[in-house]
């Protein structure tokens, strides 16, 4: 922090606020599990003791309300779409989304025949991260939560002017 | 009991309502007018001889435009006596209107709502015919060959669904 640094004694440490609220809110993203199809599965395998996603301060939570981050686990049919919004419209701000796997991505096998099928959640909600995979391995989700992570950390919250 | 058996027994008992009969293995099937599928269903379901208690499948058959027809299948099978049949109601493509033997076999309920769901097929006298898989506000009935998908389904996109030719 340039010339305040050294300045003071050594219990008083002097940064950004917007680092610190990056730091704060990048250490813990409790996600709204949305378990919609397979990928469901992974994901779970992701939560539990092997892949051990609480290490990244990642709880899993049933309610939208006490979510930071919905990740969108599964096939999204055209009726589910109206759904994901509905809820990810009741997460509160500063809301995420991880796409898991390529049906939330894209449709997935259900591109073409899949008259029922949203081809995308990014149709219906703003998507941060992209895993993909079919299923993606528990890796490939810790990654994208990693990712998601690093998004958090760069974000500026009080300064609204880029430098 | 045979299902030559079963047929005589139906057309003892009611005659020119049962249409036509195949004894080919594993595909025999009754085919019955529809105007008389009720009374046939409960007499299939009460009779001794027969006692169908037990609809394994209903399901709808679309053989497209140049044939102009559909038709449901039911697959009954019999508990206590070990025997089963096809029962099969033909009908045309556009309001297509079968009794529904949703009071005759409780089981008919959700598939009855399926085949509408998909098909578009009437179950007159079903108590609570709507869509089972698709959302109700759903346009047009998917497992029909022609068809089309709707453009936008709540302002969201549906992407038109191209077939690729299969030589």
């Amino acid at each position: 922090m340039g010339f305040l640094e050294h300045k003071f004694n050594d219990n008083i440490i002097v940064g950004q606020v917007d680092k610190l609220i990056g730091w704060a809110r990048s250490n813990s993203p409790w996600y709204f599990q949305f378990g919609l199809a397979c990928c469901a599965i992974e994901m779970m395998s992701a939560a539990a003791a092997r892949y051990d996603f609480d290490r990244f301060g990642a709880m899993p939570r049933s309610s939208p309300r006490q979510a930071d981050v919905m990740i969108v686990a599964g096939t999204v049919t055209m009726k589910m779409g109206l759904r994901v919004r509905k809820l990810w419209e009741q997460m509160a701000d500063p809301k995420y989304v991880i796409s898991m796997g390529s049906c939330a991505t894209a449709g997935g096998p259900y591109w073409q025949h899949g008259y029922h099928v949203l081809k995308g959640v990014d149709l219906v909600v703003p998507v941060d991260v992209y895993v993909p995979g079919c299923p993606p391995r528990p890796e490939a989700l810790l990654e994208g939560l990693m990712k998601l992570q690093e998004k958090i950390k760069k974000q500026k919250t009080l300064v609204k002017i880029d430098e | 009991m045979t299902s030559q058996e079963i047929y005589d027994i139906l057309v003892s008992q009611f005659g020119d309502s049962i249409l036509e009969f195949s004894d080919e293995p594993l595909a025999e099937y009754i085919i019955v007018d529809s105007k008389d599928w009720y009374p046939i269903a409960q007499f299939l379901h009460d009779d001794e001889r027969l006692v169908f208690d037990s609809l394994m499948n209903l399901s709808g058959v679309d053989f497209g435009k140049k044939a102009d027809q559909m038709e449901v299948v039911y697959n009954l099978f019999s508990m206590s006596h070990r025997h089963k049949i096809n029962i099969k109601i033909q009908g045309p493509r556009e309001d297509f209107v079968v009794p529904s033997v949703e009071s005759v076999w409780r089981m008919a309920d959700w598939f009855e709502r399926e085949t509408f769901d998909m098909y578009g097929i009437i179950f007159e006298g079903h108590r609570n015919l709507k869509r089972l898989l698709l959302p109700d506000d759903w346009e047009g009935f998917p497992l029909k060959k022609d068809y089309e998908v709707q453009e936008y389904y709540h302002g969201i996109r549906v992407p038109k669904v191209k077939p690729k030719k299969l030589n």
